[in-house]
């Protein structure tokens, strides 16, 4: 028996799990429309491939990658595309992000599906093929999963951590999983092992789900794997990937580290799922196993398509009369959903309807007393008290010192906090305003050295203006030097130049700076040919150049509008969107739509 | 008694070796104050203080010659660091505090003459001659200089709003006073 | 659901039930004392809890804070017990109010109120009356006074003189007192075995109180509510220069036995020194700061002019917390090997 390590620290809410898990998984029926936002794990916003109008099939890529850390997004479903646009996003914030909008046709129809064989391919093509579908880490943290398939090269990879603890109360969607599909989770963790070659393979599960364990150890018997399953101690956090990890290796990743530069990695069962699905079957993830629980009257997992409206998704379970609001995620790191019609998405792991009995109303916030309970119970060991304290009077910098960025932001210490301090708040907001903060510093940074090179370039081309007009003017000097010898030689008598008669600068200068600036507009050469009448000689110029703009425009229609892809369709429309939107123009002019495909 | 004057004599002697050693020893150059006043302006580049840039008008503080409430785009903020800073009073900001923008350009308009691109202090435009420009937006420091050359007037400072990138936790509002 | 962030489930736990738990602990001790000394005790907690009440209450309307909220977390209470039990029985009612006023007006609130007070505010108090009122802070009554609940109570309503028999001192004082005038030629041994003021071990009647503060510590720290580490290292700190210099010279300091088991020490250690607002919060810093008061309150105890150095070691160690505390971060998850 493997001997387990111990994390510091954790609480023990109540599990509430038993509710949800005496019905098998059910797939949850159509919506009526589908909201599927592009953005959905770590990295890059993909690119839409769609646009409205457009009929799509179940599985078909509807934004693609942008970047190697992003992650492709597809159509749950077969339909038409009814919009592109800003929809309420599955955040606490409550603002919109751009979503496809879909109405599914009812037919369910998948489009073309190509399993692959990932032992005969290289681990690069099943890098890729994991990244065109989807595949995202489905423990909540929503990283794009290939992208952790890289062992480093550097460290030996030792152990492959598989997370199956699934610690947060509530939530039962990884041990339904694990009970229903444990051969294909176990196959899925055989990709992974394949493409980082771990020395050992250790799925840990909570102790509190022990069919979960049989069932995997079952399916690794049978399949004939010699990955370890382990019951790991229940305690929230255990199913922190930092705190699994420590637990089944004895090691700790800090937040300055990557786990795989400690030779270890970790993904969730859920994930390898999915990635099992990818491979063997050419399936993207286009949905995912969510818990409904809470106040409703059936709670059970359902297998929902990404996208689903949570107001049509609640209605599976029949929430009760007094349900106030709908957490996603577990009732520690979950928050509330913004709307009813945002929608599921990779991250959502459980929908929690909550009621005034369930999360009763919280009590008056209190002064820290310094305590010290939440410091006990950091698995982090971090100092909560220290760093609320500095949070609180806004000196960020001393919440760093107190390692603010190593917080999860499990929750155990607002949990534990006599006070009810809510710490993870001030947590959060501690964090967003430093990363703001590094933002701006870092633009301003950019600012200033973008300011100070084109000051210096403007010095440079003034001192070499200024030697073009000391050349040119030498030269004038030395034409006239010999014209006066010449003339000195020829008629005795004539009238010498005067001799200090200075180079005539002023219409070579002009003249230098019109050469020089010779892409500058119409109106500058009009401004310093006829200094006297500027203000005139400007609006003529103006007018002039409006007026060949116009005529330029009516001549040839732009060439680079033809032939558009979907995407720059839409990137133009949405630039004509915030054209309207800026009040700049009252419409684009009529040529224009013409020219659209 | 003589040794006790003797002993605080040598002290003094070897401390003030000690201090003078120190101050060559580890001399900084040039100005900090002025560097770490212009670490506290945000780089806009805009001449809104009325100076032409953000180390000139570094440079205007240092001196005692500028107020320290004269830069609009650091708004109270900023005020207030550089009074943290240099231990002066925080004033009330000279002008009004606008929401961060951008520039944008109407690209049907634009008639390509590049006068923004001259007024431009950080290079945020691109274009050529006789072609249309556009502003390369995350450069941009919404300075507005090449709103006013602009012939065409097609520059507008569209502000940017709150959205899921810039979007922060908002600091817990402490309710105590409803209980009693 | 009305909060904005997650965690959505919370731990029944708050101030409230913190404050009443410390209360609870107090209790054997209470009853000890009772027993010891008299049931007059009992209204000099009364005459405290009120006092304390009332000044928290003018205090929170004068700093526009919330009243129900703030009387109702005990902490108030706690304060004014710890100054009842700390002050002498018989103190006059002023003195008690008094100390109690400057701990809640002064050492509290003046300092921002709950949980950010530097000093502990019945230690405030108790060393601010002992050194304005030398003589009153350390009468304590003879174990067994035969004197009616009634007219103790008169003395402390000042409505009957104050009796001889109450002019007595604690066993601590009394030996401090006795060596000092004999000079040598008796010796702590022979002076303990008065078992008339000195008891089994550590003053007659009071190893019971002192006993029932031990047992109200052991009751919190099985609740989880305070960490072994300061009364553990309280105990030592006072044990170890105790048992050093008893060692050296059995004739004259007593053994650690006797100066834990008498004066403040006991309610110190498990009361006192683990108040989380002023004491460290490092588990290290908990160690030293519990060692150091531990060996002050002895080297006061002694060498000093008070007749107890408890409450002075432990302000003089509130001093020391910010810089205790900061040179004992604890290494965090992951960043252990880097020291
Ligand atoms: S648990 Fe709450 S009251 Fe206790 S130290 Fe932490 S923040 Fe302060
Ligand atoms: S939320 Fe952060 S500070 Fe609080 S217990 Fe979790 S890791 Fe520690
Ligand atoms: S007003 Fe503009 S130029 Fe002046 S300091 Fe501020 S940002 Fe810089
Ligand atoms: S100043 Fe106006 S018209 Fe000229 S290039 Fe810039 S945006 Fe175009």
């Amino acid at each position: 028996m493997l001997s387990l390590f111990k994390f510091k620290g954790g609480v023990k809410p109540q599990t509430n799990k038993t509710q949800s898990v005496s019905e098998p998984i059910a797939v949850a029926p159509l919506p009526s429309r589908l909201f599927v936002p592009l953005h959905q794990s770590i990295g890059g916003t993909p690119q839409p491939l769609v646009q409205a109008g457009d009929h799509v099939l179940k599985g078909q890529m509807i934004g693609a990658a942008d970047g190697w850390i992003s992650s492709a997004v597809h159509a749950p479903t077969s339909g038409s595309v009814r919009a592109v646009a800003e929809h309420i996003a599955a955040h606490p914030s409550g603002l919109t992000t751009l979503s496809v909008e879909i109405e599914p046709d009812g037919k369910d129809e998948w489009g073309e599906r190509t399993p692959i064989d990932h032992g005969a391919m290289a681990p690069e093509t099943v890098r890729e093929r994991l990244r065109e579908a989807g595949v995202v880490g489905l423990g909540g943290a929503v990283f794009p999963t290939h992208g952790k398939l890289t062992a480093s090269k550097t460290v030996p990879m030792e152990e492959l951590v598989i997370n199956g603890a699934e610690c947060e109360p509530f939530i039962t969607c990884d041990d339904l999983l694990m009970r229903e599909r444990a051969e294909e989770v176990i196959r899925g963790v055989g990709i992974f092992r394949d493409l980082l070659q771990p020395k050992r393979v250790l799925i840990g599960i909570e102790d509190n789900k022990p069919e979960a364990v049989a069932a995997l150890q079952a399916a690794v018997a049978k399949l004939g794997e010699h990955f370890e399953v382990v019951a790991v101690p229940t305690r929230y956090p255990a199913g922190g990937a930092k705190q699994l990890i420590r637990v089944l290796t004895g090691k700790e990743v800090p937040a300055a580290k990557r786990s795989t530069d400690l030779g270890v990695q970790c993904f969730n069962v859920a994930t390898a799922w999915t990635a099992w699905r990818a491979v063997a079957h050419g399936e993207p993830v286009v949905s995912r196993i969510v818990t409904l629980t809470g106040n409703v009257e059936k709670p059970r997992n359902w297998e929902a398509l990404i996208g689903t409206p949570l107001a049509e998704f609640v209605k599976l379970g029949a929430p009760k009369a007094d349900t106030n609001g709908y957490l996603m995620g577990g009732p520690m790191m979950g928050f509330e959903m913004p709307a009813m019609d945002a929608p599921l998405v990779k991250a959502t792991n459980c929908i929690i309807a909550g009621s005034p009995t369930l999360f009763p109303p919280k009590a008056p916030e209190m002064p820290c007393i310094r305590c010290g309970e939440c410091a006990k119970v950091c698995p982090h060991e971090l100092q909560p008290f220290e760093m609320y304290w500095f949070s609180r009077a806004h000196n960020f910098g001393k919440t760093q010192e107190y390692h603010i960025f190593d917080c999860i932001e499990c929750g155990c210490c607002s949990f534990v906090c006599p006070s009810r301090i809510p710490l993870v708040q001030y947590f959060r907001f501690a964090k967003s305003e430093i990363w703001a903060r590094e933002k701006e510093k870092n633009a301003a940074d950019q600012a200033k050295a973008r300011f100070e090179w084109k000051t210096a370039r403007e010095e440079r081309e003034k001192a070499e203006k200024a030697e073009k007009l000391a050349k040119a003017a030498a030269a004038q000097a030395a034409k006239k030097a010999a014209e006066a010898a010449a003339a000195a030689v020829a008629p005795a008598g004539n009238e010498p130049p005067p001799a200090g008669e200075p180079a005539p600068t002023g219409a070579p200068s002009t003249n230098a700076a019109s050469a020089n600036a010779s892409p500058v507009a119409v109106a500058v050469t009009a401004n310093d040919a006829a200094p006297l009448d500027a203000e005139a000689a400007k609006k003529a110029a103006i007018a002039a150049a409006l007026e060949r703009a116009r005529a330029q425009r009516a001549a040839v229609a732009p060439k680079n509008t033809d032939h558009l892809t979907a995407a720059q369709a839409r990137e133009i429309a949405a630039v004509d969107a915030l054209r309207q939107q800026t009040g700049l123009e009252a419409a684009p002019p009529a040529d224009n739509g013409e020219t659209k495909p | 008694m003589i040794t006790a004057i003797a002993i605080m004599a040598l002290g003094a002697v070897v401390l003030g070796a000690l201090l003078g050693y120190a101050s060559i020893k580890f001399k900084v150059e040039g100005d900090p104050l002025v560097e770490k006043i212009e670490a506290i302006l945000p780089q806009t580049q805009c001449g809104q203080c009325g100076y032409p840039g953000c180390r000139p008008y570094a440079e205007a503080i240092n001196k005692g010659e500028a107020d320290i409430n004269l830069c609009p785009p650091g708004g109270m903020e900023g005020v207030q660091r550089l009074a943290d800073l240099l231990g002066r009073e925080v004033k009330p900001l000279d002008a009004e505090e606008k929401p961060k923008a951008v520039a944008f350009i109407d690209e049907q308009t634009c008639i390509g003459c590049t006068l923004c691109i001259q007024a431009c202090p950080v290079d945020a435009i691109i274009g050529a001659a006789k072609q249309m420009h556009t502003i390369v937006a995350d450069l941009c420091t919404g300075c507005e200089l090449c709103v006013p050359p602009c012939p065409v007037e097609c520059i507008s400072m569209p502000v940017i709003g709150e959205n899921l990138d810039n979007w922060k936790w908002k600091y817990p509002v402490i309710e105590l006073k409803k209980v009693a | 659901m009305e909060f904005t962030t997650s965690p959505y489930l919370l731990k029944n736990a708050s101030v409230q039930r913190v404050m009443l738990q410390v209360l609870a602990a107090l209790l054997p001790g209470i009853a000890a004392y009772v027993w010891v000394f008299g049931s007059i005790i009992l209204l000099q907690l009364v005459i405290a809890t009120v006092t304390a009440l009332l000044a928290e209450a003018a205090m929170l309307k004068l700093r526009e804070k919330p009243l129900g909220l703030f009387l109702s977390d005990g902490s108030a209470i706690v304060t004014a017990w710890l100054i009842a039990l700390t002050f002498p029985p018989l103190s006059p009612w002023w003195l008690i109010v008094t100390g109690t006023l400057f701990a809640i007006v002064i050492a509290k609130h003046l300092y921002g109120g709950l949980g950010q007070n530097p000093f502990n505010p019945a230690m405030v108090a108790f060393a601010a009356c002992i050194v304005s009122f030398p003589a009153l802070m350390s009468q304590w009554p003879a174990v067994g006074l035969q004197v009616s609940v009634a007219d103790q109570a008169r003395v402390v309503f000042g409505l009957l003189p104050r009796l001889d028999a109450i002019s007595g001192a604690t066993p601590l004082d009394t030996l401090k007192t006795a060596l000092k005038l004999d000079e040598g030629s008796i010796s702590v041994t022979q002076l303990l075995a008065d078992q008339t003021v000195y008891g089994f071990f550590a003053g007659r009647g009071w190893e019971w109180v002192t006993g029932g503060y031990l047992l109200g510590g052991l009751f919190l720290l099985w609740r989880g509510l305070i960490s072994w580490h300061a009364p553990t290292a309280f105990i030592a700190g006072l044990s170890l220069f105790s048992g050093a210099l008893w060692l050296y010279n059995p004739a004259q300091f007593a053994n650690p036995m006797f100066h834990l088991f008498s004066g403040g020490a006991m309610l110190g250690a498990w009361f006192i020194v683990t108040d989380p607002v002023s004491g460290c919060t490092t588990m290290k810093g908990k160690l030293i700061f519990g060692f150091a008061a531990g060996a002050l309150a002895y080297l006061i105890r002694v060498f000093g002019g008070y007749p107890d150095g408890v409450a002075f070691a432990v302000l003089l160690m509130n001093i020391c917390v910010p810089i205790i505390d900061h040179y004992t971060q604890p290494a965090i998850f992951g960043m252990k090997d880097r020291s």
